[in-house]
């Protein structure tokens, strides 16, 4: 338990510092309160239930710099062009280490009202929207939580006003560099009033090698009919460390896309939550893990079936490489007045090596009879029948690997709806598995 | 509609005016300890069985070790504190018979078998089944002994091999649910007051399904059941377990542990049917069921097959798993549990794949009514070693009314490229399709869901030995009677 002490001394010394870099603002008593909260809270450990499979010792060994008592733009100039999505039009927002940079981010024209900024800004210019709409409940929160809430600073901020449609996709790109081992944490807010839609693609990003922490808040509200789809596309560097909490609240006739596609990070570890409140709901939540090397990547699900008549759709698939170890664990509960639910979840994962591995927990918590629910996971290997058959086509070994690769994400990557992003994810998928595209 | 169905129809109709049936008392002077629970009385029940001086060593390094540990909270089930030392450790019916016939058997007794629908008598001449009743703890009637001897099959109470047959209980007791296992098991491998032990030497078939009928009949006397069973190579053995108690309004403690051992090419079937009091409509009484059932694959080719159908105990804490060690051995695990009223069930298996090209299977289905929370929990682990291992799960659950729950909670494990691992669970209701269906063709919507669900269960059933299938069919329609309007 020392190192854990050592380490939390580590943050709350930094904390010190931080408030003598930072002038007063509006999240000075949230700060305040959480470093209290993060000094009395543990880091969780495999003991806990939600942590079993995901051991963060490693995160603990290193001293991370909260990202606002240093700047390195430099570093990320000359790599930039190679993240925009090409042929795309977006709003672009960049955030280096964590901090919104206004030369790199390219906002374009939107309607009266819409807001896509950061956080940091419209604490300064509008103060009394980010008192409304932060959201600062946080009984689910872990020690990592806090350590987000104790450095406060910045992210990117949506807010959709009723009836309104952001047409062009927002791009939020994140890119960490190496210097000072920086410890990035952005607070993102999403908020869609009714009859709203827009795209939201998030990517995390850092420069080769280099060693970093991201530790991510994001909530999202999608209020009645609004239709939101939700990328996170997580490429960071193979030594660095990414946490993510990810809150979505969906109120009735509403539809929510989300996608996961983890392909970066040493230890990578999401939480998504979703809470149907209202009837008639639509949830997607898609997700893509591909690891290899020494990565560990999980992804931990939960749906909260609040209401009657909605429906929820999960599907999840990982490819697992060399010593990769996978976690998967999907809750959904049904509380007892959500009758006529129907919900659905799948995750399937492939390994690709003998010394890859994965381990699975999907679960159902149901307290309503009138329902249709299911779960199933599987895990194997490529088809070997399939293999062969390509194979006896005179097609290389290699091909016909990446084809069976390329058959089994399928049905993830053609959900995404926006083909210029599509072709992204592909680029970036046979990059990370160091195979040749298909 | 074919006579058959038509009879099972009445069958149901038979059991479904009761509200449970084997609640009764019976009376027979009983011999026990006070209550609490300490190093004395750990070695007055060894005394009292005439252990062995390692026995008794090897129950206090259990207690020992309870000490040390807490009791588990995991489970999605809720009771109240336990009071261990409000619970009584040992009763022995007094008059213990000589064990030639029947005859020497306390009347009480066998009246009460007699109420129970199975006497002994139509047992032995009729089934052909060897019956070893623990009545209270203590080994009451033995049957079929000779035939079984004759095969060196040695079939008796444990206490009675840890006397005969020290040398094999030495060896194997422990072996697959160590005394530190858990906290259940640990408390049991301390105060284990009786139960089975079954020895099936190399290269024979058991001739006859073994089975044992246990009864809880002391006040407040927790039951702590020790189940051994060894198949050496070659062997094969079918062994029975069905339960039934008294009806009562204080809570009853049961930590039971079973361990099974295959051998090479051995084979071991082990059925449960599982009704004992589940407290009553309004949640009040009831056994606590948390027993440690596992089961090692400890040669190559061997096979361990659990089923069970649990409709009782107001509390059941249970998950029967394999360990497949030897190369090419098969787990497998069916079962069936009702929850009904303020019942809790939280049971499921492990499979546990160490050896190359082991297989396993998962058939389980879950059925909730009234205010009663059912859960699956299972884990399915294919170690690093365990090449081409295979699992197929399948976890169904059926929720009849709004104020019940049914949980899946799986954990997939999977350490090696090579393994094919699927699990399936789906949760609904009866459909009112099919309840139309019936109706339509002039069933009853009580006997429509009890066809319903029996079909639903078909698969689990299929696996149960013919005496105990039809029982579980008559047992599901009492747990879950009145539970649809």
């Amino acid at each position: 338990m020392n190192k854990e002490n050592n380490i939390k001394d580590w943050y709350l010394e930094n904390f010190n510092q931080f408030n003598k870099v930072v002038s007063d603002d509006i999240f000075k008593s949230l700060r305040k309160e959480a470093s209290a909260k993060f000094e009395n809270s543990d880091f969780p450990t495999k003991k806990d239930e939600e942590w079993k499979y995901t051991s963060i010792s490693p995160i603990l060994n290193h001293e991370f710099t909260p990202s606002p008592l240093f700047m390195g733009d430099k570093e990320v100039l000359p790599i930039i062009d190679k993240y925009l999505i090409k042929d795309l039009e977006v709003h672009l927002l960049v955030f280096v280490n964590g901090i919104f940079n206004k030369e790199l981010s390219k906002i374009g024209e939107v309607e009266n009202g819409i807001i896509i900024d950061n956080l940091y800004n419209l604490s300064k210019n509008n103060p009394e929207f980010i008192s409304e709409h932060l959201s600062t409940k946080n009984d689910t929160n872990n020690s990592f939580n806090f350590l987000n809430n104790v450095f406060t600073y910045d992210g990117f901020v949506v807010y959709i006003p009723k009836n309104k449609v952001i047409e062009k996709p927002i791009h939020v790109l994140n890119i960490a560099s190496n210097i000072n081992k920086p410890l990035v944490q952005p607070r993102n807010i999403v908020i869609a009033e009714a009859n709203t839609e827009a795209n939201i693609i998030t990517e995390y990003v850092g420069t080769e090698k280099s060693e970093y922490f991201t530790n991510i808040l994001t909530d999202i509200s999608v209020d009645e009919n609004s239709h939101i789809t939700f990328f996170k596309l997580q490429n960071e560097s193979n030594a660095a460390y990414h946490i993510d909490k990810t809150e979505i609240i969906q109120k009735a006739s509403s539809v929510f896309n989300h996608f996961s596609l983890s392909f970066g990070s040493r230890i990578a570890r999401n939480d998504i939550n979703t809470k149907l409140d209202g009837e008639n709901i639509e949830t997607h939540l898609y997700g893509l893990y591909l690891g290899n090397e020494e990565q560990h990547i999980d992804h931990h699900t939960f749906i909260d079936h609040a209401k009657p008549n909605c429906m929820s759709n999960e599907l999840y698939k990982g490819i697992l490489d060399d010593k990769a170890h996978g976690v998967f664990s999907g809750k959904i509960l049904v509380n007892q007045i959500a009758q006529k639910t129907n919900a659905f979840q799948s995750n399937k994962s492939v390994l690709l090596s003998d010394e890859a591995s994965i381990d699975a927990k999907p679960q159902l918590e149901i307290y309503a009879d009138d329902v249709k629910c299911s779960h199933g996971a599987t895990v194997g290997k490529l088809d070997e029948q399939a293999y062969f058959y390509i194979r006896s086509r005179g097609v290389s070994a290699e091909s016909a690997r990446s084809m069976l690769i390329r058959a089994f994400i399928d049905d993830v990557v053609s959900e995404i709806k926006i083909d210029q992003l599509k072709e992204k994810v592909s680029d970036t998928i046979f990059e990370h598995l160091h195979r040749e595209k298909f | 509609m074919s006579e058959e169905i038509r009879e099972d129809i009445k069958l149901i109709e038979d059991h479904t005016s009761q509200e449970y049936k084997y609640g009764f008392v019976t009376d027979i002077e009983e011999d026990e300890f006070p209550k609490g629970l300490n190093e004395d009385i750990i070695r007055k029940i060894s005394a009292k069985k005439n252990e062995p001086e390692w026995m008794t060593e090897w129950r206090l390094k259990a207690y020992r070790h309870w000490l040390t540990i807490k009791e588990p909270n995991w489970a999605k089930i809720h009771h109240e504190k336990i009071d261990y030392q409000n619970l009584r450790y040992y009763a022995a019916p007094k008059k213990k018979p000589e064990l030639e016939s029947l005859d020497q058997v306390d009347p009480e007794l066998l009246a009460t078998f007699e109420k129970l629908g199975i006497p002994l008598e139509e047992q032995k001449i009729l089934s052909g089944v060897a019956v070893d009743a623990v009545f209270d703890s203590v080994s009451v009637a033995t049957t079929f002994k000779s035939t079984l001897a004759e095969k060196g099959i040695i079939f008796c109470s444990i206490s009675e091999a840890i006397r005969e047959h020290s040398e094999l209980v030495k060896k194997y007791m422990g072996s697959v649910v160590p005394q530190t296992d858990n906290y259940f098991a640990a408390l049991n491998s301390a105060v284990f007051s009786d139960g089975s032990f079954v020895y099936i030497p190399k290269g024979v078939r058991c001739p006859m399904e073994l089975s044992t009928y246990f009864r809880i009949n002391a006040m407040d006397t927790g039951q702590f059941e020790r189940t051994l069973i060894i198949a050496e190579d070659d062997s094969y053995v079918s062994y029975l377990e069905g339960c039934t108690a008294p009806m009562r309004d204080t809570n009853q403690l049961h930590a039971a542990i079973v361990e099974l051992v295959a051998h090479e090419n051995a084979e071991i079937k082990y059925s449960t049917v599982q009704n004992w009091f589940p407290g009553d409509k309004q949640g009040k009484g009831g056994i606590y069921n948390f027993v440690t059932k596992r089961g090692i694959c400890k040669g190559n080719n061997s096979k361990i097959s659990w089923t069970q159908v649990e409709t009782g105990s107001s509390i059941t804490w249970k998950y029967p798993s394999c360990i497949l060690q030897g190369d090419n051995s098969v787990g497998e695990f069916y079962s069936v549990a009702v929850t009904n009223n303020y019942q809790q069930a939280d049971t499921g298996t492990k499979m546990i794949h160490l050896g190359k090209n082991t297989k396993s299977t998962i058939i389980s289905k879950g059925i909730s009514a009234g205010r009663s929370n059912n859960s699956y929990r299972g884990l399915v682990k294919v170690g690093k070693n365990a090449s081409n291992a295979r699992n197929f799960s399948q976890c169904d659950s059926m929720l009849m009314g709004d104020q019940c729950g049914a949980h899946t909670f799986p954990y997939l494990e999977i350490d090696n490229s090579s393994a094919t691992v699927e699990h399936e669970a789906t949760t609904s209701k009866v459909g009112e399709d099919q309840i139309f269906y019936l109706n339509q063709r002039g069933i009853s919507t009580e006997d429509a869901v009890n066809m319903i669900v029996n079909g639903f269960c078909k698969e689990v059933f299929n696996n149960l030995p013919m005496e105990f299938a039809v029982e579980a069919q008559k047992l599901l329609a009492i747990s879950l009677e009145g539970s649809v309007g």
